[in-house]
């Protein structure tokens, strides 16, 4: 909402300064966004006359103009197309000062002297830009100074009104508030009922009384529109953001402006028949006032006449019936239109207009007479013409209902935690319009019709502190009982994982939860992501069944940008569609992802230059699972992923459940995506991750270990895992430890054999091992791998 | 016993010049062992009278003496010379860099939730997540917001169908808690949240935390008590803090606060748009239709909420100018957290 300052005053008008009153204003919960000089700062611009215009001998697009500036004549060079004899405009005497220091001098142009400028608007910050010289009104006292004559000492009032306070979205509305914030009366203008002279009428049907309770409509005819509204509207107008049109339409904008009622005026010999306010037929379709033509569906309300739609209701009025040049007979509309039923129609037609926006917040449902007068006065002030008597339709039934509100005064000292004296209670609220009957313990409220938003005692609440001042409101500690939080001992926290993890060299990345399809594609092939249907780009389309992409992709990023070495890790939500319908079984998992590219070490004197490979990473992530003392639980085993190696690739399950996957990126999917090194990447379940065991104690032994080494053949393809677990099974409970040290394939060795070199270490509690003890615990184990491997005993 | 003097002489002389244990050991057999020079001398004393014994046998044994001290003296030396050269030789150059993976760290969004999650926690709020995928009652319905309410016009939601969002607040997260739990309730709700808008100040995904405190006795001076000591707490400062009234139409009365601009102190700058202040979150007493949607009975309980931008307080507290920053995840930027 724009508000002109002046206009609000001359409601109201404290004794605050601008940026007192805004902030004042703003402490009462409508909040200033901006305070805007309606006119840019400058000096010395004064009205003249122009009293010739001729051509300039040598210029073809300037004319030298004798102009009356009061107390002298001065020719002036100008060039803008409008400059004729007879014309006021403002004129900027040598001197001058106008907007962005610019002085004016005396100057010649191309050999013709011009004594100061003759100005557009935008030359003096009133418009943004502009055709021409500004044309004055003819009865402009010549002279003068511009800004005293258009009031220019203004200043435009931006507030960010929330929606809850359509009440103020009229200057009526702010002076009501700023009159109760400063206990100051304030002057409403003398809107007097305006006498019919004829009694023309046009007949008004209700069809949809539930939409439109209340609809008032009055001819006035023979109107002249060639008449322009005056300045002080225009201005009024301008101030707000709203450009002159015609008479007719600016009046039904000032009254919008002020009262805050929007109205609409019809061509009257454009309507057929009488007005039907119904919903709209299927099929219909409406030709708007901004051009488009529209098909309205059955959900919409419509005015209309006998023939067809002529405007959607408290929206936009059509334009075959709108009022423009040759107009002379009007028909002027003023309703109430139910918010909760016309909101959302405008938006679902792409619109929002001035109209549509107070109408869906909620219209004073008993302002409509008031506006019809108020409109109906300045119409025939300005363009002239006479009058018919109001036409009203109305459902009273339908209108909005507004029971009493009750207020006890005990909730005011629970809610608030202050006790408000019951004079000011009355106060605040009587100011507000509402009418306060005291009662045993409280208050009884009736609420305004321009209120739409107190219904509840809560309501009042917020009215009482809001206008008491939140500021003023005492502050408090809040009080409980001290109660310790269970903290299961288990349960590993995220943020010690991403403690770990920093610690081991990686950044903590945030990625968007939506991704592109054909990346998302890539890693989760099978799957169809949950799709947006909105999504604000291509590339940000699909929520994430992976935080693979969104990681890879700032990888990529930043080795685009030199940094060939980056380790990254996320944490968070990915989106696992259902089965049949992505939202259907949607599973949203919170997971934990790593990748890894470039040196092992960063650059150092004392690291060898060593590209990172599977086993980093995996080492990194068995670091992260031995954090909750169960890392034995989790088993690795060959896999395949889509986007990943097929020979370095882990899936990763836990208690026999798939729980994530590591390997190296797919030599083609990282060629695809212009990644010049390897990529290690790992994705996990934060659950598994998360979940621990608890510390328990086994009894040291206070015997010595031995420990016996054995190399053995087996083939290539023998899981390191698997065998290590044939020599647990095998080596009996004696042995409390099994190293794998030596892991070689080469020289020496066979091809398609590997030689595997097991460290196992045996120890008892209750005795030195014996010689024996050992040794038959060997053959056991030697015995089983060549059984379960073939595998051979290197000596 | 005349060729004494020169014996001891010559043999301190050779102590003097052996340079490594063994020819000192050497040297020791040679004049003091069991066949050694000066023992033989001793041997000898049989030979004497008398009467000469005793004053030859005291000078003998003084020059044993000196002899063995010497001996001592300079495998001392030697020792010492030893270490010194060894511990010449393994000396470093102790200004290189150390060894291994270098420290990463955590984003400062994370860094800023985890922050906050701290000061709540300390006095009794339990840290609760939900769905980022929400339910239209959840985000909207159950907080007081029915379809076409002008309230929606202001979140630019993301939607997945007609009746399933991306959330756009964390409050739907309040919501989930008062279904599930009895009233005391002190929660914290961080997480991420999505509004269809992309500009300089606007990113499609963000970060909030929303509070939600419910017992018998809350009061808005309650409120603004917790608010005001978490913005001192948080920026390490005294604060000029100011509620001023707002709408949110799951609370009622509803208030939006601004801090003193911790910029320039309140004296008007680019960061505050010239105000002297900055608007930092959104609070209010739990609207009494909310308590009905979660059957929390409005006459027994009051409670209230807030809720608060991340990035926002993360780019206030760490002086980042651009938004966009905190998803691109550049290691530059990264890195000074």
């Amino acid at each position: 909402m724009k508000i002109s300052e002046q206009w609000l005053r001359e409601w109201v008008n404290p004794e605050l300064s601008t940026e007192d009153l805004a902030h004042q204003i703003t402490m009462a919960g409508l909040e200033v966004d901006a305070i805007e000089p309606v006119a840019g700062s400058f000096s010395g611009v004064v009205v003249a006359e122009i009293i010739s215009a001729e051509q300039h001998p040598d210029a073809d697009k300037l004319r030298v103009c004798a102009v009356n500036a009061g107390d002298e004549t001065v020719q002036i060079v100008c060039g803008a197309p409008n400059a004729r004899a007879g014309l006021k405009a403002p004129l900027a005497k040598v001197g001058a000062v106008l907007p962005g220091d610019f002085k004016i001098k005396k100057a010649k142009l191309r050999g013709a002297e011009s004594f100061g400028m003759l100005c557009a608007e935008q030359e003096l910050g009133l418009s943004d830009a502009s055709d021409g010289l500004m044309e004055l009104p003819a009865d402009a006292p010549v002279g003068g100074d511009i800004r005293e004559f258009l009031q220019l000492d203004d200043n435009l009032i931006e507030i960010g009104l929330t929606p809850n306070r359509a009440d103020c979205l009229g200057v009526r509305g702010i002076a009501r508030e700023v009159g109760l914030l400063n206990g100051l009366a304030v002057t409403e203008p003398a809107i007097a009922e305006v006498p019919a002279s004829h009694d023309d009428t046009l007949t008004v049907e209700l069809q949809a009384a539930a939409h439109c309770p209340r609809y008032l409509g009055r001819v006035v005819r023979n109107v002249d529109l060639s008449r322009p509204s005056p300045l002080w509207l225009q201005e009024k107008l301008r101030r707000c953001g709203i450009r002159s049109i015609d008479a007719a339409v600016d009046i039904t904008n000032y009254v919008l402006l002020e009262l805050g009622q929007p109205m609409h005026a019809f061509d009257l010999d454009k309507l057929q028949g009488g007005i039907v306010v119904r919903t709209a037929e299927q099929g219909e379709s409406l030709a708007l006032l901004d051009g488009q033509t529209v098909e309205l569906n059955a959900e919409t309300l419509v005015i209309a006449d006998h023939s067809g739609a002529v405007a959607m209701a408290g929206i936009m009025g059509g334009d075959p019936t709108a009022v423009g040049e040759g107009t002379t007979n009007i028909f002027l509309e003023a309703a109430f239109f139910t918010p909760d039923l016309l909101a959302g129609k405008a938006r679902g037609y792409g619109l929002h207009t001035d109209s549509s926006h107070r109408f869906e917040r909620g219209v004073d449902f008993t302002l409509q007479r008031q506006a019809m007068e108020r409109a109906t006065a300045l119409l025939l002030e300005i363009v002239g013409g006479e009058a018919g008597p109001i036409i009203e339709a109305v459902d009273e039934a339908q209108l909005p209902a507004r029971p009493d509100v009750t207020l006890r005064a005990e909730r005011i000292g629970k809610l608030l935690g202050f006790e408000l004296p019951a004079a000011e209670v009355e106060r605040i609220l009587g100011g507000l319009g509402l009418g306060v009957t005291a009662t045993d313990g409280g208050w009884t409220c009736s609420v305004p019709s321009w209120r739409f938003d107190i219904a509840i005692e809560a309501d009042l609440l917020e009215e009482l502190a809001r206008v008491y001042g939140y500021n003023n409101l005492p502050i408090t500690r809040i009080r409980a009982g001290l109660s310790m939080p269970a903290q299961p001992e288990s349960e590993l926290s995220p943020r010690f994982l991403r403690r770990h993890l920093a610690a081991r060299g990686y950044r903590e990345a945030i990625t968007y939860s939506f991704v592109e399809p054909a990346l998302q594609q890539v890693f989760d092939p099978e799957l169809t992501p949950v799709a947006l249907a909105n999504p604000i780009s291509a590339d940000m389309a699909v929520m994430r069944t992976s935080l693979l992409p969104g990681l890879v992709s700032a990888v990529l990023r930043n080795t685009n940008r030199q940094q060939p070495r980056v380790r990254l890790f996320e944490t968070g939500l990915r989106f696992i569609p259902g089965p049949d319908t992505a939202l259907e079984g949607l599973q949203q998992v919170p997971t934990l992802a790593l990748v890894a590219t470039g040196q092992r070490l960063a650059e150092s004197w004392a690291s060898p230059s060593e590209a990172a490979d599977f086993f980093d990473l995996k080492g990194d992530l068995e670091s992260l699972l031995a954090l909750g003392r169960r890392a034995g639980e989790f088993t690795f085993a060959a896999g395949r992923h889509p986007a990943l190696h097929p020979g370095q690739t882990a899936t990763i399950q836990l208690d026999g459940k798939g729980v994530g996957v590591i390997g190296a990126l797919h030599p083609t999917v990282q060629r695809d995506l212009d990644l010049n090194a390897a990529l290690y990447v790992c994705e996990i379940d934060l659950e598994a991750v998360l979940g621990g065991a608890l510390p328990s104690f086994a009894e040291l032994s206070r015997f010595p270990e031995v420990r016996r080494d054995l190399a053995v053949l087996v083939d290539k393809q023998v899981p390191a895992t698997d065998l290590m677990a044939s020599v647990r099974a095998a080596a009996g409970s004696h042995m409390t430890e099994l190293r794998l040290f030596d892991v070689y394939e080469g020289k020496g060795v066979e091809p398609g054999k590997k030689s595997l070199a097991l460290g196992l270490v045996f120890r008892d509690k209750t005795r030195t091992l014996a010689e024996e003890d050992v040794n038959q615990a060997v053959e056991q184990v030697v015995a089983s791998l060549q059984t379960d491997y073939s595998a051979e005993l290197r000596s | 016993m005349e060729n004494l003097e020169p014996l001891a002489n010559e043999a301190r002389a050779k102590i003097q010049a052996a340079d490594d244990g063994a020819t000192l050991e050497q040297l020791r057999v040679d004049y003091l062992g069991k066949k050694g020079q000066i023992t033989a001398l001793l041997k000898g004393l049989g030979k004497l009278s008398a009467e000469e014994r005793p004053e030859a046998g005291a000078k003998i044994n003084v020059v044993k003496q000196e002899l063995q001290a010497l001996i001592g003296e300079r495998k001392q030396a030697l020792e010492s010379a030893a270490v010194e050269a060894k511990l010449a030789a393994e000396t470093i150059d102790v200004t290189l860099p150390g060894r291994g993976q270098t420290t990463g760290g955590i984003h400062p969004v994370t860094r800023t939730i985890e922050r906050i999650e701290d000061f709540f926690s300390s006095i009794g709020f339990d840290v609760v997540e939900g769905p980022e995928i929400e339910d239209d009652y959840h985000n909207f319905e159950a907080l007081n917001i029915p379809a076409h309410h002008p309230a929606r016009a202001m979140h630019d939601t993301f939607y997945v169908d007609e009746t399933t969002v991306l959330r756009t607040h964390t409050s739907p997260v309040q919501v989930r808690v008062m279904e599930t739990e009895k009233p005391p309730l002190r929660v914290i709700c961080p997480g991420r949240v999505y509004r269809c808008d992309s500009d300089l100040t606007h990113t499609p995904m963000f970060h909030q935390m929303e509070g939600l405190l419910i017992d018998e006795h809350s009061s808005f001076a309650d409120l603004k008590g917790l608010i005001e000591e978490f913005l001192r707490v948080f920026f390490e400062k005294e604060l000029a803090v100011r509620f001023r009234p707002s709408y949110f139409p799951f609370t009622e009365p509803s208030a939006e606060v601004d801090i003193q601009c911790v910029n320039c102190g309140g004296d008007g700058c680019r960061v505050c748009s010239h105000t002297g202040w900055i608007e930092i979150m959104g609070c209010g007493m739990v609207h009494p239709s909310v308590f009905e949607s979660s059957n929390i009975d409005p006459e027994k309980y009051s409670g209230f909420a807030f809720g608060m931008g991340m990035e926002r307080l993360a780019m206030l507290r760490y002086g980042v100018n651009d938004l966009r920053l905190f998803f691109d995840n550049d290691l530059r930027f990264l890195e000074q957290f």
